[in-house]
């Protein structure tokens, strides 16, 4: 893997631009240095879930995109999706019905990480951080939306994603648990150092985000 | 292009074998039969085009009849499942009526034809059950009955057969769509307005559920059209309907016949087309009638008697197929059973031990022949649903309807065709010319049963697992099919059912070498050892029984500590 120089770590996004039947909805450039938040703010049709999912490597064909996505320095463009270690959480948890939370756990924790005890201690390590020791077994169905919101988060960390993507993942949340889930999330893409971007069209979100605010209108920038 | 794109290279064929699969016995079946139509025999010696078959065809002994049979109870059969499921739907949604209507005829949906039909038989025959229950207290006869019924001249037999038979279908296929076009709101906006139950929803919700249900009622009329079994149980004898004359043709021991017969068999594309026209011209009719109707703006709010005869008739039409159905059930367990007691003497289980040698080799090969086919259907589906999941593509409305265009082409046409083609080729017979054969409608059925479910998966589920550095191999093995394990299952058991009833098939491609369950119960349905019939009847209903056991069990032990993934949940 090509070791990035310092100079350029972080997410960069150039001349990103994504058209709907002919018609411009995103036209952007943008840096996102390692633990910086950047909110992209817009209503609904503006095209900012659009964007996250050219980033993602799923935006489904009938949008036309172009322009550069550079990862640490590295052109991750047209590698697909599983290459480019982007981590994404939508509103929903979407925590996979079939699995438990450990199998959910074990689904996101990468592959590097070797031997059934070593990988089972990680993921009691994980369960340990985000206050839910011994969840291991539990359906995902039974857990709460807060404790949802965070196994999700912990699946995505585990994967060692070297960016995150926010996709509205409060919107969901009740008042009182929304600041304090958004508190953790911020916290850890932070501590970690991850380049983050949020799209969100609630004001609180950008606001708690503290860090530069893009905003979309309707048609684009 | 990326590497996801790549990887669906494998898959790629997949929507063209379907394809193939499907409409490939059915334009090679057509072909077969229209040479040897004009005359073009070449294994015979015939090698002239000529119109002599169809002269041939056409001085048959009352064949006129034979078309109008087959024209009618295409017609008056499904013309009356329609109307019993608007009688059900129109008078008696959101009650405990449809409701308990809907979850016993759920599973009846499963149970071949043929079963169905020796049901039938079994309870109105002139020895059968329901005289036995009324004789001698109420009748006074101590003998049978002289009638002729089933097997009465008209038809008639063979017609309601069909309608107790096709209404469970129609039925369950509109539930399916009412959610689609909103019904519920729909037809409360008309009552708001002052419309009675009846009307609100025949005006409100009818004229679109219609749109949605029209393929399978193209389905019904055709194969009802078409039918050999359940017109050689419940039918006409002398003279047939035209696809049972046209069996007789072909099976004949005058091999000159085939030319014949394969005339017959582009008849018989034409009466059902021909059917289909009527249908759709009386479509035509009654929208214009519908529209008049709802112009002059009466409000028919006094339904009531009309409510309790579609009530009545569809509880009827379920009480009949059941009653037929534990008739055959216990004619397989009876001991000794003398007309006109109403119930056997003794029970036992003599028969099915005496007999439990001949059923072995039905019932493998019916197990061997239903596995293999839906086997193969499952993978085929699911490869185009997969191809289609990583191209992210919506498939067409046009790519939906050639799904139907197995079972609306009327199988005796085809078949045949497909039998000469096999013989011609030296495959005739073979194990894989039945699976092959069986594909044709088991694909269809299972395409249907899973592509929505499929389609309805949160494709986010998949973009989560992407980017946590899943690629599509793992997201099809550990995401995507494990959570649509229930559907899999059920589609399967939807293929597995239909391999099981088919009988043109299995005695056209299998030629009397593969005799399964149902061929077996068809055949001995002609002769009068009702506890023989009563058995592979059972086992006809047993086995897609299973199937759906299967298919409910399975995913319930699996994932009974994964509240998400219960039926319910999805």
């Amino acid at each position: 893997m090509p070791e990035a120089d310092t100079s350029k770590a972080g997410l960069q996004l150039e001349e990103i631009n994504i058209k709907l039947a002919g018609h411009a909805l995103i036209d952007l450039s943008l840096s996102v240095s390692p633990g910086e938040i950047v909110t992209i703010m817009g209503p609904s049709g503006s095209g900012k879930s659009s964007l996250l999912a050219y980033l993602c490597g799923f935006l489904a064909p009938d949008f036309r995109a172009g322009g550069r996505i550079l990862l640490n320095g590295k052109d991750i463009t047209s590698l697909p999706p599983e290459q480019r270690h982007l981590g994404i959480l939508f509103q929903d948890p979407l925590l996979f019905p079939h699995l438990s939370v450990a199998g959910n756990l074990a689904f996101g924790l990468s592959a590097d990480c070797k031997g059934r005890q070593k990988r089972a201690q990680t993921i009691a390590g994980a369960l340990a951080d985000i206050n839910m020791d011994g969840f291991e077994a539990r359906d995902p169905a039974t857990l709460s939306g807060g404790q949802k919101a965070r196994v999700a988060l912990a699946r995505v960390l585990l994967s060692e994603p070297k960016a995150l993507l926010l996709d509205e993942p409060f919107s969901k949340l009740d008042a009182d648990l929304r600041a304090q889930i958004r508190s953790h999330v911020f916290g850890r893409a932070r501590q970690k150092g991850l380049p983050t971007l949020l799209v969100t069209h609630d004001e609180m979100d950008a606001e708690a985000a503290g860090g530069r605010i893009i905003r979309l209108d309707p048609c684009g920038l | 292009m990326t590497n996801t794109e790549k990887g669906s290279l494998l898959f790629r064929p997949a929507p063209l074998l379907a394809l193939l699969l499907m409409l490939g016995p059915i334009l090679a079946g057509l072909l077969g039969v229209l040479l040897p139509a004009f005359g073009w025999m070449p294994v015979l010696g015939q090698e002239r085009l000529t119109l002599a078959p169809f002269s041939d065809l056409f001085v048959t002994p009352g064949l006129l009849r034979s078309l109008a049979l087959s024209l009618a109870s295409g017609l008056i059969a499904t013309c009356l499942a329609v109307l019993l499921t608007i009688g059900l739907l129109a008078g008696w949604s959101d009650t405990r009526l449809l409701r308990s209507m809907q979850q016993l005829i759920s599973p009846l949906l499963s149970i071949p034809h043929a079963a169905t039909a020796l049901g039938f038989a079994f309870l109105f025959a002139p020895s059968g059950w329901l005289v036995r229950m009324i004789s001698p207290d109420l009748t006074g006869w101590s003998r049978p009955p002289d009638w002729l019924f089933p097997h009465d001249p008209f038809g008639l037999a063979m017609i309601i057969g069909l309608t107790i038979k096709e209404m469970p279908f129609l039925l369950l296929v509109s539930l399916a769509a009412l959610p689609q076009i909103e019904a519920g709101k729909m037809a409360t906006a008309a009552r708001t307005l002052g419309y009675g139950k009846v009307a609100s929803w025949l005006y409100a919700v009818w004229p679109r559920l219609y749109r949605q249900i029209r393929l399978p009622v193209f389905a019904t009329i055709a194969y009802a059209s078409s039918v050999v079994d359940v017109a050689l149980i419940l039918g006409p004898t002398n003279p047939p309907t035209l696809a049972v004359q046209l069996v007789r043709w072909m099976s004949d021991p005058d091999l000159s016949m085939r030319l014949l017969a394969s005339a017959g068999a582009l008849l018989q594309l034409v009466v059902t087309l021909a059917a289909l026209a009527l249908w759709w011209l009386a479509e035509r009719i009654l929208s214009h009638l519908i529209a008049h109707a709802i112009g002059t703006g009466r409000r028919f709010q006094k339904d009531g008697v009309i409510r309790w005869l579609g009530a009545l008739f569809n509880i009827a039409a379920v009480v009949i197929m059941l009653s037929g159905l534990a008739g055959l059930a216990l004619w397989s367990i009876a001991g000794l059973w003398c007309f006109p007691d109403a119930m056997p003497v003794t029970l036992t289980l003599q028969n099915w031990m005496r007999h439990a040698s001949m059923l072995s080799e039905p019932l493998l090969n019916a197990l061997l022949i239903g596995l293999l086919s839906t086997l193969i259907g499952l993978l085929v589906t699911i490869a185009c649903l997969e191809t289609e999941c990583r191209a992210h593509r919506t498939p067409a409305s046009r790519s939906l309807s050639i799904l139907y265009w197995p079972l609306i082409v009327p199988q005796v046409a085809f078949l045949f065709g497909l039998q000469l083609i096999a013989i011609s080729l030296d495959v005739a017979y073979s194990l894989w010319s039945v699976v092959l054969s069986h594909l044709v409608f088991v694909l269809p059925y299972i395409f249907l049963s899973l592509g929505a479910p499929w389609r309805a998966l949160d494709p986010r589920f998949a973009g989560i697992a992407a980017s946590l550095g899943h690629g599509p191999w793992s997201i099809l093995f550990r995401i995507r099919l494990p959570m649509l394990l229930r559907p899999i299952l059920t589609a399967a058991a939807i293929g597995f059912a239909v391999s099981i009833g088919q009988y043109l098939a299995t005695i056209l491609m299998g030629g009397g070498r593969w005799e399964t369950i149902t061929t077996e119960a068809v055949s001995l349905s002609a002769g009068g050892n009702r506890r023989l019939i009563g058995l592979y009847a059972m086992l006809q209903m047993l086995l897609p029984f299973l199937g759906f056991l299967l298919a409910v069990g399975v995913p319930h032990i699996l994932f009974r500590n994964r509240r998400d993934m219960a039926p319910t949940n999805r």
